[in-house]
């Protein structure tokens, strides 16, 4: 019996890297998927976004496991998009007990001086707006079942300790702690917990890029993702580079299983101990 | 295949309570165990500590599991028992990858009343007995090249509470124990975290001597567990009284599992909330 049988899972960003690897662990352990992804290049961001083909690989891959996934092309940024996916996702898997929040923007790195208005309100509104919507569109379903649930928001290292040069970044994921923290408390009644994760650098295309090895490596003209290594690795305790996203999704499993069911409010760093440097 | 197949754990206190639950846990899903107790009384400790009689029933239900166990008498303030025992146990299963410093007492006064035996007693059971079983255990986990340990605190030890400041005190050390540990074993691959309960549904809190701390305005024949029971669910954000001792096991097990593999250097609530509040 997997470890989240018969349970419907709600998941932003599912259409690749973190959020597509979080839809299959859940599916492994039993769980049926409610996908959403914006499926399109983001504005001031320094790589590409996700496509339709790449959630659409998503849904193959759950398929593939015997799973059901309704996945929607969805951005974050717009609540009734949102809200629409999820009550269609629930009206046919017939229920609603895990989400995650996992859709999410990376950095284009600048001094706090520098960053222009659009670039700042463009992080808040999908790192920290948009988490707050994914939940707002999932709390009437999982209140209407009274079987509580759990809700697990993708922080990040980033929100529990700042970084130079990524402050849209590092206040939207502070800003998830305070979220989190709150929706525990409202939510705490109906048996509904609420938790973060806080990965170090994960190996997806939000780090893997010219912009991200520039930043690491400023003193080569062309990084490359060897270069852009020993660099991210200093961020780390244990001596690796970056983790898997496989193990940010275990520790949704985890979150998200009844192995978890009396843990709430917790910010759950998975970072090879770059909080304790 | 188990979750922790093949893998050896040493969990200190492990007669009953949380540390029996964890030796049973780890061995549902794979381990081999070393277990120590104190099976005898401290005089400072308020309620009945454990026995040989309970050890034996610890190794009664492991074996039942097809796993094997080591046990031993020994007290964690006890470096050369300790040490003893944890040799002993690698030289019989070979290994040790698992680390559990369960073992913990429970006393209570305020500040200014406090006496001189029930402070020294906390901090050697509670701070200095987790970091003998560290310095037992880490040439061990060295030569294994990784392992996990995971040291108990408490929610005592990430905030205060009025009547138990040696508790609380020696669970703050804990974690900063393990902070440092974890900074220090980071480039063996030794990940090191803390457990931080609420209040867990054992002998340590039901007992007489507990229901008087938490009802000292009730007569003495009131002080039941029926009456006590509504202040511990006060305390958590959950609307529960307490979790059970297989919910600290749980996130013990995803702790000690690979599938933690980067997880290092964190202190995770189990607490139903209640360091939200």
């Amino acid at each position: 019996m997997g470890r989240v049988e018969g349970k419907v899972a709600f998941i932003t960003g599912a259409a690749r890297g973190q959020g597509r690897s979080h839809a299959i662990r859940l599916a492994q352990e039993g769980a049926d998927i409610i996908a959403i992804d914006a499926c399109e290049d983001q504005p001031n961001i320094p790589y590409p976004g996700a496509t339709e083909a790449d959630l659409a690989e998503t849904v193959r891959l759950v398929e593939a496991l015997d799973r059901r996934i309704i996945a929607t092309k969805a951005d974050v940024r717009d609540f009734a998009a949102l809200k629409a996916a999820v009550g269609d996702g629930v009206a046919q898997l017939g229920r609603l007990d895990i989400v995650s929040a996992n859709a999410g923007i990376g950095v284009d790195p600048r001094l706090t001086e520098d960053v222009p208005e659009e670039v700042w309100t463009d992080m808040l509104d999908v790192n920290l707006s948009g988490v707050w919507r994914a939940a707002k569109a999932a709390i009437p379903h999982m209140k209407a079942a009274g079987n509580g649930g759990s809700i697990v928001l993708t922080s990040s290292a980033a929100g529990l300790r700042a970084y130079a040069n990524a402050s849209a970044y590092v206040s939207a994921k502070h800003g998830v702690v305070g979220l989190m923290r709150t929706l525990a408390l409202e939510l705490a009644p109906h048996m509904i917990r609420v938790n973060s994760i806080h990965p170090t650098q994960v190996d997806t295309d939000m780090i893997q890029n010219e912009a991200t090895y520039r930043l690491f490596r400023p003193d080569l003209e062309h990084p490359t993702r060897e270069d852009f290594a020993p660099a991210s690795q200093t961020m780390n305790a244990l001596p690796i580079p970056w983790v898997e996203a496989i193990d940010i999704s275990n520790a949704v499993l985890f979150l998200a299983s009844d192995e978890a069911r009396y843990i709430t409010g917790v910010t759950l760093s998975v970072d090879a101990g770059s909080n304790i440097k | 295949m188990g979750r922790v197949e093949g893998k050896v754990a040493f969990v200190s206190g492990a007669a009953r309570g949380q540390g029996r639950s964890h030796a049973l846990r780890l061995a549902q899903e794979g381990a081999d165990i070393i277990a120590i107790d104190i099976e005898g009384q401290i005089d400072s400790v308020p309620y009945g500590m454990s026995t040989p009689e309970d050890m034996a029933e610890t190794v009664r239900q492991i074996e039942a599991l097809d796993r094997r166990i080591i046990a031993t008498k020994a007290d964690v303030r006890d470096f050369d028992a300790v040490k003893a025992a944890v040799d002993d146990g690698v030289a019989q299963l070979g290994r040790l990858d698992i680390v559990s410093a369960n073992a913990g007492i429970f006393s209570f006064g305020e500040s200014d009343v406090l006496d001189e035996q029930h402070w020294q007693d906390m901090l050697d059971v509670n701070l200095t007995g987790v970091w003998h079983v560290a310095k037992a255990t880490i040439p061990h986990l060295k030569a294994a090249g990784g392992g996990s340990m995971i040291l108990t605190s408490s929610d005592a030890g990430l905030k205060g509470m009025a009547n138990i400041p040696h508790y609380v005190a020696a669970k703050h050390g804990v974690v900063g124990l393990m902070r440092t540990l974890a900074l220090e074993l980071a480039p063996h691959y030794i990940r090191v975290n803390t457990l931080n309960p609420t209040t867990v549904n054992t002998d340590m809190i039901k007992n007489a001597a507990t229901y008087a701390l938490f009802a000292p305005d009730l007569p003495t024949a009131e002080q039941t567990l029926e009456n006590i029971q509504p202040r511990f669910t006060a305390m958590n954000a959950l609307p529960i009284p307490w979790v059970e001792p297989v919910d600290i096991s749980n996130a013990l097990l995803f702790l000690a599992s690979d599938e933690a593999r980067y997880v290092t250097g964190v202190a995770l609530p189990v607490d139903a909330g209640w360091l939200l509040k």
